[in-house]
């Protein structure tokens, strides 16, 4: 447990140190608050329309097949470590694992899932 | 000092659930609390011995599927209100019956464990560790894994994607 | 916590936040200036000293602290504060596990170069990585702003492309040095193989010949795995959102995408962040594909063995300390600035080529990568034994 140690004290240097340039910035930085500086950017317009509304499907579907995949690669990463060890048996029981990632990614391609028009 | 960090990361771990929960009205702001339960627990697998499970836990369920869980909140606009439950007593019911059904789950597991812990090697949780028993003794399981997963990409792709024409 | 722990751990903290990440602002606008045939920044300074620009960095600190903090009306007030702290975070605690030296020991004490040498190793930076996605995905949805949500779906798409294809694309180095801790692989880069050795296992010349012997080649990762190199820097360039894969800031398209609304040191977050990961993916590419701390075809033990002649243990293990930081800081600086080349020569790539590229090219190609370097692998070590 000891190497936590370090990454503890990494992680408690690092997170001070952005927390504290946040805390300096909202206490040094002046506060000029007005009705038209505070509206979203809009290229000098008002905005028109509200930014949230329901955005496409693909965006969905990326996120979906990352989800699978990296289901995935998450099982290879153990495979990967102990393929020496396994030898051929390795590659042998990883066949079907592999040509199934390779299907889906297959069958994703042909049906255009991919395509971004 | 274990003990101490073990208590800090089980409040962490109850108090994002209970944050999720309370935060329902805002649909993101429950996502993010979710995230926090999910770190808390990785840091308990990981206080466990079982320092692959813990990333996992990590990069799949705090850094995959709550993304997901974003996605949908933004792509439907989620972030007004909740759907209500007495709107849907279907609903309502199975969450119920759920709920139940897991919690005598957990307590027939907390009657049935023995102390002291069993005593367990540090390699126990490796990577390497894993990727023995997972290709060998698991290996029907983490085979039909592939094809769940392979299942659940034709079912996503059916679903949101319609043909052309 | 032993000295040795806290030492090694400020050091190398110190040298990313401290020297690296300002110095990257000024790297930035150096290479530009070069690349464009400018004589770039070389405005600020101290009582007349310009230091050829490099008074930069502490001038655009102070700016940044002192500007005002801007949250537009509507937004969501404590995520859009969040949503910086979310982005840098991470960037900052991720070079955690890249060790920069090699282990050593000298009047008893023992220690070796890495703040946390976790088993799991590069999968704390890939984790890490996926809670830092949160960041951008947020700023934009918590700024109110329509620019900042099209810049953050832009952003959340692209980082999980790429999430994928990363992994995929690094698989290689773990099926190759069997481990996922990254001692191991800077380890194991240290060995070097016989060009020429097949000949001998064909039996197309002696077992013996002096002249196989003389052509080896040290095991790196660029040498093992030239297509995974490529694909992973790739992958992780189009992670940390730089140009040419910018497309979620597009600043000619979407304005500046998600931190459209930021202002003061929460912009400045967003961008520190960007450049430690510039850091990061240095630190990276060194410690899995360049062979890490140690010099080629010179091994950790040659080295404080050939150091021991002249200086005794002691002073030897501390000049190979030196020796080795040294050179891991040097590819380290040689892989910013391949980064940095390609920042400054590439032009923005369109949205649906950024896609492309990372499910349609880098997807199936490690996927090939991996087939291939599994049977070469066992090719290999059937030979060998």
């Amino acid at each position: 447990m000891s190497e936590y140690a370090g990454l503890g004290l990494f992680m408690a240097l690092g997170a001070g140190t952005i927390l504290l340039l946040l805390v300096l910035t909202s206490v040094l930085g002046p506060r000029l608050r007005f009705a038209e500086k505070d509206e979203p950017f809009e290229c000098g317009e008002s905005p028109l329309v509200s930014p949230y509304r329901r955005f496409p499907v693909k965006f969905y579907m990326v996120a979906i097949s990352f989800i699978i995949f990296d289901l995935e690669v998450v099982f290879l990463y153990p495979w990967a470590v102990v393929f020496r060890d396994l030898g051929w048996y390795g590659l042998l029981v990883a066949a079907p694992f592999l040509s199934m990632l390779s299907i889906a990614l297959a069958y994703e391609w042909m049906k255009g899932a991919l395509e971004w028009d | 000092m274990e003990s101490i960090l073990f208590w800090v990361f089980s409040i962490a771990a109850i108090g994002g659930a209970l944050g999720m929960v309370g935060t329902l009205r805002n649909t993101v702001y429950s996502a993010l609390w979710l995230v926090v339960s999910m770190l808390a627990l990785a840091c308990l697998f990981i206080m466990l011995n079982a320092q692959f499970v813990g990333l996992i836990q990590i990069m799949v369920y705090a850094g995959a599927i709550v993304v997901l869980f974003l996605f949908v909140v933004m792509l439907l606009n989620l972030t007004g209100g909740v759907m209500g439950a007495e709107e849907q007593p279907l609903l309502k019911f199975v969450g119920v019956a759920l709920a139940v059904a897991v919690s005598l789950q957990l307590g027939s597991i907390l009657l049935r464990i023995e102390l002291p812990w069993p005593e367990v090697s540090p390699e126990y949780g490796t990577t390497a560790e894993i990727g023995r028993a997972l290709y060998t003794d698991y290996l029907l399981p983490f085979e039909v894994a592939g094809v769940l997963l392979l299942a659940a990409i034709v079912a996503a792709l059916a679903m949101a994607k319609r043909e052309r024409g | 916590m032993d000295v040795a722990l806290v030492a090694k751990t400020l050091f190398i903290f110190a040298v990313i936040m401290l020297v690296f990440a300002p110095l990257m602002t000024w790297v930035e606008r150096k290479q530009s200036a070069l690349m464009q045939d400018r004589i770039g920044a070389n405005r600020a300074d101290i009582f007349g000293i310009t230091a050829i620009g490099l008074i930069h960095p502490v001038a655009d600190v102070i700016k940044m602290i002192t500007k005002e903090d801007v949250i537009p009306a509507g937004a969501h007030r404590l995520l859009h504060t969040l949503c910086p702290l979310i982005a840098a975070v991470p960037a900052a605690i991720s070079f955690a596990v890249i060790p920069y030296g090699g282990s050593y020991s000298a009047w008893g004490a023992h220690w070796s170069l890495v703040v946390a040498d976790l088993d799991y190793g590069l999968l704390y930076v890939f984790a890490i990585g996926s809670i830092a996605a949160y960041g951008t995905v947020l700023a934009g949805w918590a700024s109110n702003s329509n620019w900042g949500m099209l810049g953050s779906l832009r952003a959340s798409a692209q980082m999980l492309s790429y999430e994928v294809a990363m992994g995929v694309s690094v698989l290689g180095i773990f099926m190759v040095f069997g481990s996922l801790r990254m001692t191991d692989i800077g380890v194991g880069q240290q060995e070097t193989f016989r060009l020429l050795g097949f000949l001998e296992h064909l039996g197309w010349v002696a077992p013996g010949t002096r002249w196989v012997d003389w052509v080896t080649i040290p095991a790196w990762g660029i040498v093992l795995q030239p297509l995974g190199f490529f694909m992973f820097l790739a992958a992780l360039m189009a992670e940390n959102k730089r140009p040419p894969f910018d497309t979620p800031e597009g600043e000619s398209e979407i304005v500046a995408g998600y931190f459209i609304e930021y202002s003061g040191m929460k912009f400045g977050l967003f961008f520190m962040a960007e450049w430690i990961e510039v850091v990061v993916i240095a630190g990276l590419m060194t410690a899995l594909f360049l062979g890490g701390w140690s010099l080629p075809w010179i091994s950790d033990q040659e080295l404080i063995g050939w150091l021991s002649v002249p200086f005794g243990p002691n002073l030897a293990n501390l000049l190979a300390m030196v020796v080795n930081v040294s050179v891991f800081f040097v590819k380290l600086c040689f892989m910013i600035w391949v980064q940095q080349i390609l920042r400054w020569s590439l032009p923005r790539f369109r949205y649906d080529q950024v896609m492309h590229l990372g499910w349609k090219i880098l997807l199936p190609l490690s996927l090939v990568n991996i087939l291939v370097t599994a049977i070469l692998i066992l090719l290999v070590d059937e030979l060998a034994s």
